[in-house]
């Protein structure tokens, strides 16, 4: 007999889902798997390889520590852009959650705004800012601050200046999101026992605001140690990161069994700190405790 | 203004029966004689260009518990922040147990805080929720289990101190939140409607269990509400509010027999409301023409004949059938609900006058349409004047 459809049918929720499920399978599951596969090819010359199976690639990534230095360093470098932007991106959030300002839609718009141009353009413009003829150098020269234009751009600063201003509205929005589920009568009520604002900051705030911040860092972790633009463009040879690495491999070298491999190690080693991170960090028992 | 601003203590009778404010005043004579626990002297509330509160004076007297009672937006809660130092008054005094607050920070008050929405902390466990103003109050740690053990001990909820908030019931939420704002011993307890969350049974039981655990502790409180049953059957005296004023201050008793206003009489248990013109009167009683037909009331002075007045009279102050004694007035049946023990009945009375009656049943229920007969005692009502003020 044939089954009447029901609202919260099982059929139809997949047949919901399907678009979606179908879009990933064939876009990012089938590609890594791909990918994958390649690791396991073997490099014959600059654009061809055969599909004889060799361990090679793997090999030469475990063996060699220009690699690993390269992992290293992305990794260190993610980690200190996620810790800046959690350090300098508090305030921000804290302030539009706090503030009594009627338009407050207005300052969430405000951090939007940089969305609307192009990420390349955007890191771009530090060059205008940075550079030896670049807006700062320009201005203490006339001032006669300085003798000689200050060295500001293609250094690991300024790629993490660049990581910053363009991970910082993520963080921000982060934080203010969860900032924003926070009961305001939980702060009257610490209040009302005896606490001072900055202990009620301390007590309450700080605490339930917390897993807004973890996910804010993750994101930012994740974005920085993946990213190839700001490197490329803001960053010296030295200062490269893993997905340069990458694009020399497979673009420069053409070289694309060894780049497929240091493209999964990338991959697996980002989702090793994101999987353990969310493990551990008490984040799934933070969400518990404000479900109620 | 309400004429019954009155600002001295008026202890609640002690024995049953209707006790005038004088009568009860003088019975405790010599009584308590030391200084409020609250008061507010002249306040004003306002935000900007609405005024929330206007001409608030009140003074509480230790342990008893206060009822603000009105309707959404007529400032009861708003009067309770600012106790707390949640809200900032633009005029007068507060004063706790003697000692003028308006300037002292929130956290330097000293009293205890129950919300509508419990407000636990949901990242502290229960313990450490009910610890909390132990542990600003710099107690000792084994002083602070002892506290804390004993105030769950006393909302009826021992061995909870391992749980989460997000683990208890509503109930068992707003119990741990009454033991958290009780377990420093604060000055003041301030409970803003905080039964409205909770369902209608669990409702009953709290409201028995809060007014026990208040006369147990012999803290001073003060409630805030918009359920009449609960200011009736909770407080000591009741605060009757409206859009930012006080309309009525007195005991239960006296806000639901002698309302002050027709606000009030409306507010506390809808009372019929007979709008009538008097015929004669004299020091003791009125005659008045209401509904088509005449009526006597009591009246404590002499009305000039002519004078529009409206005759408050309660539901359960009516006798129907052949119980009526005094000022019959016939109508008809528009609708009968049948309540087991008595009936209340929705009566026609001129084609002009809709009168609900809660009356015992004799005899029969009658049926819609049915000719009936209801009356009133001339003591069983209140008189207003034109204004809506009682005459007195």
């Amino acid at each position: 007999m044939e089954r009447r459809w029901t609202l919260y049918d099982p059929r139809l929720a997949w047949m919901l889902v399907a678009p979606v499920l179908l879009l990933l399978i064939f876009f990012l599951v089938l590609p890594i798997a791909v990918m994958a596969a390649y690791t396991f090819f073997t490099f014959v010359t600059a654009g061809v390889e055969t599909s004889a199976l060799t361990t090679a690639n793997w090999h030469e990534f475990l063996t060699d520590s220009y690699y690993h230095g390269f992992l290293l360093k992305t990794l260190r470098v993610g980690a200190m852009t996620a810790l800046l932007c959690g350090v300098l991106g508090y305030f921000p959030a804290y302030f539009i959650w706090a503030t009594t300002f009627k338009h407050k839609w207005l300052l969430l718009l405000l951090l939007i705004v940089p969305f609307w141009i192009s990420f390349t353009i955007r890191t771009f413009s530090w060059i205008n800012i940075l550079g030896e003829q670049g807006v700062i150098n320009v201005a203490l020269l006339k001032l006669g601050i300085i003798n000689e234009p200050l060295p500001m751009l293609y250094n690991e600063g300024a790629v993490i200046l660049g990581l910053l201003h363009f991970l910082l509205p993520y963080m921000i929005l982060n934080v203010y999101v969860s900032l924003e589920g926070i009961d305001r009568t939980l702060i009257s009520a610490a209040r009302s026992m005896g606490c001072t604002s900055a202990q009620a900051f301390r007590e309450v705030t700080l605490p339930l605001s917390l897993p807004g911040l973890a996910a804010g860092l993750l994101l930012c972790f994740v974005l920085a140690a993946g990213s190839y633009v700001t490197p490329q463009l803001l960053g010296s040879g030295r200062d490269a990161l893993f997905g340069n690495l990458i694009y020399d491999t497979i673009m420069g070298e053409l070289n694309w069994p060894m780049g497929a491999t240091l493209s999964i190690v990338l991959f697996v080693v980002l989702g090793f700190f994101a999987a353990i991170y969310t493990r551990y960090m008490g984040m799934s028992q933070i969400v518990k405790g404000l479900a109620g | 203004m309400p004429d019954s601003h009155d600002l001295s203590e008026v202890p609640r009778p002690a024995a049953a029966g209707v006790a005038r404010a004088g009568v009860g005043g003088s019975a405790a004579g010599g009584g308590e004689t030391s200084r409020p626990a609250v008061e507010f002297r002249d306040i004003d509330i306002a935000y900007g260009k609405f005024v929330a509160v206007r001409d608030f004076s009140l003074s509480i007297r230790k342990g008893s518990f206060v009822t603000l009672l009105g309707p959404s937006g007529c400032g009861k809660t708003t009067i309770l922040r600012s106790i707390a130092g949640l809200v900032d008054i633009s005029g007068g005094q507060i004063m706790i147990d003697g000692r003028r607050v308006d300037d002292v920070p929130i956290y330097k008050r000293n009293i205890g805080l129950v919300f509508q929405s419990y407000a636990l902390f949901p990242h502290k466990n229960v313990f450490d929720n009910v610890a909390f103003g132990l542990k600003y109050r710099n107690v000792p740690k084994p002083e602070i289990a002892r506290k804390v053990g004993q105030a769950l001990e006393m909302v009826r909820l021992p061995g909870s101190e391992k749980k989460l908030p997000s683990q208890l019931s509503g109930g068992q939420q707003q119990r741990i939140a009454l033991a958290r704002a009780i377990v420093f011993e604060p000055q003041v307890l301030l409970l803003d409607e905080p039964l409205s969350a909770l369902d209608a049974n669990m409702r009953e039981e709290m409201r028995v269990e809060i007014k026990k655990i208040q006369k147990e502790t012999g803290i001073t409180a003060i409630f805030v509400t918009h359920d009449q049953e609960e200011a009736l059957s909770m407080s000591d005296r009741i605060v009757v509010m409206n859009a930012g004023a006080v309309e009525q201050i007195g005991t239960p008793q006296e806000v639901y027999e002698t309302p002050a206003t027709a606000f009030v009489a409306d507010f506390l248990g809808k009372a019929n409301m007979l709008a009538g013109t008097v015929s004669k009167s004299d020091g003791a009683t009125a005659v008045v023409l209401a509904a088509g037909q005449t009526v006597n009331v009591v009246c404590p002075r002499p009305l000039a004949p002519g004078s529009k007045v409206t005759i408050v009279v309660r539901p359960q102050k009516l006798s129907v059938g052949a119980a009526v004694s005094a000022n019959r007035l016939s109508g008809r049946v528009v609708s009968a609900s049948y309540l087991g023990g008595s009936a209340i009945y929705e009566i026609d009375v001129g084609g002009k006058t809709s009168i609900r009656a809660n009356a015992p049943i004799s005899g029969r229920v009658l049926r819609e349409g049915e000719a009936i007969d209801l009356g009133f005692d001339p003591e069983g009502c209140v008189l207003l004047d034109e204004d809506g003020q009682r005459i007195s």
